[in-house]
């Protein structure tokens, strides 16, 4: 049980799929304009790792070794379809703000790098954990970072105005915003990595 | 089909919506492999190549196999396995005829697999020239120029990232911006001055 928690907890702070593994930046950028759409993205790439996760754990087995790494794109597109799919009968509006970034997820490195390195070894459960932790981990990031460029870009949280009579910065909307962020964001924690050693 | 069409996707592809710098596809190659401008340059004209090649083969692939049959949402999971095989193939069939090509290309090709620019520009062929189940005209020609615009971009965007890249190597930066976050910034420069192409609206 212990470790199962570990398993959960590492992907939150210690081993953040975005800030600390830096990895699948394309839709964290892209889709990083206002906080609805990044929790939306989240929930779909989470709801993608864990499914894979949970498949490849289960069926590691039975694949060869050579031809493990399109047997993983298949298992992790089919879920990205059942995402699309239910993303486009239950919420359009979504579907339609996230754009061709859905489908995307397929190639999102966090997914196949979480099948390769560590559901292929490990067992269902501690898998599941790892997913999940991972997929918060991620979505919080895009919270934190859609937070930061809503606010800035349009005075607006969640759609909701926050100060009154806020100047916003254009271009923290734009895409230059999204890697000015992140560039910042990330020499942040590096300055308190290095401050701490 | 007209002149006019060619030139709207090339200067959108190129330089209004820049594969890189506006729409964030295949930004972890952009990172991971700016550092160097000859490098950069290979890599550049691989996935410009693969690009090329996997929206002229996942055009026929949505035209004549999924649209008939009705399997359109099959399109994600037929995309991606036609885009790694053929990577697969070219890797092979460079292998065998040009050993020298392949130590200079070799390593980028399993990357070009899951770099986000060639499914995305599949996808995005799909979703522009298609409408409602039916061809535009000429969408095919529509879908293989985008396909060379999108790689011109990619290597436009890929060598200026690298060029400036080079010369910072010899300078004094601060500790906590060495490497991914400052070229995240450098991006973020080149994206801002990108956007002088679309223009401003206040």
């Amino acid at each position: 049980m212990k470790t199962l928690i570990k398993e959960f907890t590492k992907g939150i702070i210690r081993e953040n799929p975005t800030f600390v593994l830096v990895l699948g930046l394309c839709p964290t950028l892209a889709v990083s304009v206002t906080v609805a759409n990044g929790i939306g993205m989240g929930i779909a790439a989470t709801f993608v790792l864990l499914g894979s996760s949970v498949i490849v754990s289960l069926i590691k087995d039975f694949i060869p070794g050579r031809i493990r790494i399109p047997c993983y794109i298949v298992i992790i597109a089919t879920f990205v379809t059942i995402a699309e799919m239910s993303m486009k009968a239950y919420s359009p509006v979504l579907d339609r703000a996230l754009g061709i970034y859905v489908p995307l997820i397929v190639v999102n490195c966090i997914v196949l790098g979480r099948a390769e390195a560590f559901a292929c070894k490990n067992s269902m459960a501690s898998s599941f954990f790892d997913g999940l932790g991972m997929g918060l981990g991620f979505t919080l990031a895009l919270i934190l970072i859609s937070g930061i460029r809503e606010f800035l870009g349009s005075g607006q949280l969640l759609g909701h105005t926050l100060i009154r009579g806020f100047e916003p910065i254009f271009v923290f909307g734009m895409p230059s915003g999204a890697l000015l962020v992140i560039g910042l964001l990330l020499g942040f924690f590096n300055f308190l990595k290095n401050r701490k050693t | 089909m007209n002149i006019q069409e060619f030139l709207t996707i090339f200067i959108s592809a190129v330089f209004i919506y820049n594969v890189i710098l506006s729409r964030f596809l295949g930004l972890c190659s952009f990172i991971a492999i700016s550092k160097e401008t000859k490098p950069a340059l290979a890599m550049s004209f691989a996935v410009m190549f693969v690009i090329v090649m996997s929206s002229i083969i996942t055009w026929f692939v949505y035209r004549f196999m999924l649209l008939p049959f009705n399997l359109t949402y099959l399109r994600t999971i037929s995309f991606i396995l036609v885009i790694a095989t053929f990577v697969q193939l070219v890797e092979m069939v460079i292998r065998k005829f040009s050993p020298q090509m392949y130590r200079a290309f070799g390593i980028y090709l399993p990357l070009i697999t899951v770099n986000c620019a060639v499914l995305g520009v599949a996808v995005l062929n799909i979703d522009m020239f298609f409408v409602n189940g039916k061809t535009v005209a000429g969408s095919f020609y529509y879908s293989l120029f985008q396909g060379i615009c999108v790689g011109l971009g990619y290597t436009l965007a890929m060598l200026l990232m690298s060029g400036i890249r080079e010369r910072l190597e010899l300078c004094n930066v601060p500790k906590a911006l060495k490497d991914f976050p400052l070229a995240f910034i450098i991006g973020g420069i080149l994206s801002l001055s990108f956007m002088g192409f679309s223009g401003f609206k206040f």
